[in-house]
């Protein structure tokens, strides 16, 4: 790789170990895929910043020991726990230590509190075509196909190497020419009336995710006025099944306003279909529960929005949650405050509803909250259920999830998709 | 008799080891148990096995962006893969053998290889890995070619 006297000079050390490491390892990175030289960013979002296994402790302490400091703006991600309600979410004390210690290290570097794992949906949003270097698979996904800002797939470790660097290796998905459509894909007898319920969109990304693998699919066949929430649920099913790090919704995402356009004017390698019969079988597939039953109900993966606040506000109206069930719902301190402000929070939380914020569904306190089976909307949540939280799982719509808290038994509503 | 295979380096290094191949993708978050190093996703045909030591062949990453992190920690904790091979390897995996170069000096080398040579690879045989130098040798491409390889660790059934 070319590098430039700048960066010489930090590989030489002039600046400190902490940038030398970091450009270290993003220069092995470049040179594996080909690239020539390095590129600036504008900013980073950290995925690294949740407390998991020691050696991500480890290598965060080191850094901001060492003097790392973010040169860009940077965003958090998710933590393990809810930093400020650990107690209700019965967060175990090595648990809450380690957390804290992730949280003082990603703070000392600069990086900016917003512990969310929709970064898009507020706060340092960049804009289309916006060179940045960005974790987290679904919020990958999503500013790379849905706002038109470039970033690889950047992995846990290599972010705030990055955020520290201000700079990448350039190559893959920074550049147009590697930016188009690969495989074609389809909605086929997909309806307008089954593609007006918001579930079926988790379902659609979880298959076009299996189909693309690591390719760069275009999806045909999804109206221009879908919402926003709804693309954040397909981008992140698709990037939990497949290694999605760019798809192209026809006639909707910014790079693809026609098909011609997001195919670069060549010809798909592949053209596929998704079919309701598909839509039904993926469904079945991510179901897991196997009796009636659900003792948890946590929705906001990726963290629930304010429309959607305003959504479960309106279906929980009069009613309260079973006995026998725990609703959670996942959020950013952000959405937090604004639901706070317009008492939506209030009524949620006289309704049993318990809202937590910077954490995660998948990542909960398993050992003092014994719970057996989960339901959820999100497929990204039902995909990986099972190997985080060792919980059966059952998948539904927003309004299932509701029914299902507060009649403490599995409620399915006659779903388009699943006539046969 | 022997095989060499030719391929492509991605993290250099050297090594050998028993290959479990499979021909899904694989997610080492929310895949693969960071305390034990087994496949813990009931969906992956190889729930339940080790991939501790082993030359883990597959043909590309998928998913979470936390693979690096739980490639580091089985770094961390002696329990990660003596090698990987691809056919493609993305930037997310290469980042653990990368950050685990750089912050442990510890090597897992990754190499790639194309479709064909990849499909040769069979769970069992015991292979030398040569990424820096782009080969991976079936030591014992003869008898594992007439299907007498052993195959230890079988996956156990899922529990769902």
């Amino acid at each position: 790789m070319r590098l430039t006297e700048e960066e010489q000079k930090i590989l030489g050390g002039k600046y400190g170990e902490a940038l030398r490491i970091s450009l270290s390892i993003l220069i092995d990175l470049g040179e594996l895929f080909g690239a020539e030289g390095m590129m600036e960013v504008s900013q980073a979002h950290i995925d690294s910043s949740v407390y998991m296994v020691d050696a991500g402790l480890e290598f965060a302490e080191r850094l901001a020991d060492l003097g790392g400091r973010v040169a860009v703006p940077t965003s958090l991600n998710i933590s393990a726990i809810d930093l400020q309600r650990w107690k209700e979410y019965r967060v175990p004390a090595e648990l809450l230590d380690k957390s804290r210690r992730m949280e003082r290290a990603y703070l000392k570097m600069g990086a900016t509190p917003t512990w969310t794992c929709a970064p898009y949906q507020q706060g340092l949003i960049p804009r289309f075509g916006e060179q940045v270097a960005w974790g987290e698979s679904n919020a990958i996904a999503f500013v790379n196909s849905i706002i038109g800002a470039r970033t690889n797939r950047y992995g846990d470790l290599m972010d705030i190497c990055a955020a520290i660097v201000g700079r990448v290796p350039r190559f893959g998905l920074h550049l147009t020419e590697n930016r188009k459509a690969e495989v074609l894909i389809r909605l086929k007898n997909i309806t307008h009336e089954i593609l007006e319920d918001k579930a079926i969109y988790p379902l659609v990304g979880f298959l076009m995710g299996e189909m693309a693998g690591d390719r760069i699919a275009a999806i045909e066949g999804i109206s221009e006025n879908v919402r926003v929430d709804s693309l954040k649920g397909l981008s992140a099913a698709a990037a939990s099944s497949g290694a999605v790090g760019l798809f192209h919704v026809v006639g909707v995402t910014p790079e693809a306003q026609t098909l011609e356009m997001c195919l670069q004017d060549r010809r798909p390698k592949e053209v596929l279909e998704i079919t309701p019969k598909m839509i039904r079988h993926a469904e079945e597939r991510l179901w897991t529960a196997k009796g009636e039953t659900a003792d948890l109900v946590a929705i906001g993966c990726p963290h629930f929005s304010f429309m959607e606040f305003r959504e479960l506000a309106k279906l929980m109206e009069g009613k309260k949650v079973h006995s026998s069930v725990a609703f959670w719902v996942f959020t950013s301190r952000t959405t937090y405050g604004w639901i706070k402000n317009c008492g939506i929070l209030k009524d949620l939380t006289e309704s049993g509803v318990m809202v937590f914020t910077d954490g995660c569904a998948l990542q909960y306190p398993h050992e003092t909250w014994r719970f057996t089976v989960m339901m959820v909307n999100s497929a990204k949540l039902a995909n990986y259920c099972y190997s985080q939280t060792g919980l059966e799982v059952a998948y539904g719509s927003l309004e299932e999830c509701v029914d299902t808290a507060v009649h403490g038994k599995i409620c399915r509503r006659d779903l388009p998709w699943r006539k046969r | 008799m022997e095989k060499a295979l030719k391929g492509w380096c991605v993290v250099p290094g050297q090594c050998q080891g028993e290959v479990v191949v499979t021909s899904q993708p694989i997610s080492f978050w929310g895949g693969v148990d960071p305390k034990t190093g087994c496949i813990n996703d009931p969906r992956h045909e190889l729930f339940g096995q080790s991939i501790s030591g082993k030359v883990l062949a597959f043909p590309f990453g998928k998913g979470s962006s936390t693979t690096s992190l739980i490639i580091l920690e089985l770094v961390r904790v002696d329990k990660a893969p003596a090698a990987i091979v691809n056919i493609r390897t993305e930037p997310i995996l290469a980042t653990g053998p990368i950050v685990s170069k750089h912050f442990y000096g510890k090597e897992i080398p990754v190499l790639t290889l194309d479709e064909e040579a990849f499909r040769l690879l069979k769970t069992g045989q015991h292979a030398v890995v040569n990424a820096t130098g782009g080969e991976l040798i079936i030591a014992d491409w003869s008898r594992s070619r007439i299907g007498r390889a052993s195959v230890e660790n079988a996956p156990q059934k899922p529990k769902l």
